[in-house]
């Protein structure tokens, strides 16, 4: 946990309702000045609707967030200047062109005379040979490149990113990564929700999971990673699936042609092939994986999943 | 005032000018054609007090035309924004409701005053326009425009969808301004067609800027600047409150 001085986003006892879907249930959370943060989570978990409620598009019906240590309500004018957020949708402006969308952009916050700041995104994100174009005429990759733009006109410390790389090629994707990465470096907080978990894994240090508008997970992204350690192994028995000994049935996770077995260490790995073999069991192939996040991912909604449905 | 403002002000005229083929000369030349057509028919059969019809309608027309394009303005650019989801570009900014409300009505206004300067510039041409008390013109014109363009911020900010605010258009604002006096002075109409005219604000932003061409007109031009003051006060309120509630646009 941050400690007071440093806090870029604090976000305390967030509660929002749509009709009678509760979007947010009591979500708090501190990222720290310069922190890579994740925000994780499923389909309508509640992580586009807090990033929404940190911008000002959405108004919480409890809690309060800051930016920077400015209320979003009541001093919203210092905490949007102090924000960029990437939206999740490829959205623009179709009358202007690249230029004129940014500088149009900068006015918004106050700011004239912006266009050597402007050059200087548009060379980093590789926009420079576009500038001149009109928004329509832009690949979809261009225009996500922009919105990240458009979020940077004000050199804001805090940049949040929704989704940034939905439907984005890779080449591209790896661009943006270094370009974020080198913001990061230079001191910006970076928020991020994605669904490509080995990106979070990859980028955040810190991660969030959310389940159902309620944080089940908060902790650095090593630690995640540690508390599901072990490795996974993966069997394809020659007889299939169904010739595995009853023994084993319970511990296994079987899908059509391969079993699946948690190993916490490797010690685990010969007992459990000796009762194979015990039992006659041929094997056609064998796999040992590392956990990653998305098996983080997965256990955490399991294990938040169960613990919800012992609180009903 | 933050320079958020003047830069939203500006984008918002920058959108209808970059499009002005389509925004100011249509109009424009719908305008001429209404006058081109009515004059001809009616010219020798038709004096509204004392002036030739021609000459009547195109105060009608200018105002008309300046009404209908200042409501287009303000509400075809915020459905476009939200329909597309740009106007995120503009919620994120610090930029406050009553900037994000000055900049869209006086986008409007200003639209209306162009749209009707240019109908005024073409039609001139056709009958013996006079200007007796040019700041009524303007006068009107502005708080025409600027009911006109608040108006639009209502129904852009309510329709989700384009075929709402078509309704919205082409149920209110076109009867409104249509039967408002337009093509005709209201003592032509009978009695009780006149007494559903005086309630329409319309009629008086049409009345009172006819009176500034001919410095005659239906009733007091003092009694239409009350009206039509009062008119813009209202709605500006009732816009303001929208706004700040965040109705429709934050959620």
């Amino acid at each position: 946990m941050p400690d007071a001085m440093s806090v870029a986003v604090s976000i305390s006892q967030v509660e929002k309702r749509f009709g009678s879907l509760r979007a947010l249930a009591g979500v708090s959370l501190q990222i720290a000045e310069g922190e890579f943060f994740g925000l994780l989570g499923p389909n309508g978990a509640g992580k586009t609707t807090l990033i929404s409620c940190l911008a000002g598009l959405t108004r919480p019906d409890a809690g309060t967030l800051s930016v920077m240590g400015h209320d979003v309500r009541s001093d919203y004018r210092e905490a949007r200047r102090r924000l960029g957020v990437v939206p999740q949708e490829l959205v623009f402006d179709p009358f202007f062109s690249v230029r004129e969308t940014l500088r149009i952009q900068s006015g918004y916050f106050g700011i004239r005379k912006n266009d050597d700041w402007i050059d200087e995104i548009l060379a980093n994100l590789d926009l420079t040979a576009k500038a001149d174009i009109n928004m329509r005429r832009l690949s979809g990759g261009m225009k996500r490149r922009v919105l990240v733009a458009q979020a940077l006109v004000h050199k804001p410390p805090v940049l949040v990113l929704d989704e940034p790389t939905a439907g984005v090629d890779v080449e591209l994707r790896q661009g943006l990564w270094q370009f974020i990465r080198r913001l990061n470096q230079d001191g910006h907080t970076i928020i991020l929700t994605t669904h490509y978990l080995e990106e979070a894994e990859a980028l955040c240090e810190r991660i969030a999971m959310l389940k159902q508008g309620q944080v089940v997970a908060l902790d650095t992204t090593r630690n995640l990673l540690a508390r599901f350690s072990g490795q996974t192994l993966n069997l394809r028995l020659a007889g299939g699936p169904a010739s595995l000994p009853a023994a084993l049935r319970a511990r296994a996770s079987e899908s059509e042609e391969t079993c699946s077995f948690h190993l916490a260490s490797l010690d685990e790995l010969e007992p459990l092939l000796a009762t194979l073999r015990a039992a006659g069991c041929g094997i056609d192939d064998l796999r040992l994986t590392q956990a990653d996040l998305e098996d983080v991912f997965l256990g955490v909604m399991q294990e938040s999943g169960s613990a919800q449905d012992a609180a009903r | 005032m933050s320079s958020g403002f003047v830069t939203l002000l500006y984008k918002e005229l920058l959108r209808f000018w970059k499009v002005s083929f389509q925004t100011v000369g249509a109009p424009v030349l719908t305008a001429l054609l209404y006058l081109m057509i009515f004059s001809h028919v009616l010219e020798s059969h038709v004096q509204v007090n004392g002036v030739p019809y021609a000459a009547f309608l195109i105060p009608g027309l200018v105002i008309m035309s300046a009404l209908q394009n200042a409501f287009a303005n303000s509400s075809s650019s915020l459905i476009q924004s939200k329909v597309t989801g740009s106007v995120v570009f503009v919620l994120l900014p610090p930029i406050s409701y009553v900037e994000f409300f000055l900049a869209y009505v006086v986008a409007a206004m200003l639209r209306g005053v162009m749209v009707g300067g240019g109908v005024l510039a073409v039609t001139m041409w056709f009958a013996p326009v006079t200007f007796a008390a040019p700041h009524w013109i303007l006068l009107f014109i502005a708080l025409g425009g600027g009911i006109m363009g608040t108006l639009g911020m209502i129904a852009g900010i309510w329709a989700d969808k384009f075929d709402q605010l078509a309704g919205f258009q082409n149920f209110l604002i076109m009867p409104l301004t249509m039967l408002s006096g337009v093509f005709y002075s209201i003592h032509s109409l009978p009695e009780f067609w006149q007494l559903v005219s005086r309630f329409n604000p319309v009629f008086y932003i049409i009345d009172g800027f006819r009176f500034g061409f001919f410095g005659v007109s239906d009733v007091p031009p003092g009694i239409s600047l009350a009206v039509v003051t009062a008119t813009f006060l209202l709605v500006s309120a009732a816009t303001l409150a929208l706004l700040r509630s965040g109705y429709k646009l934050r959620s």
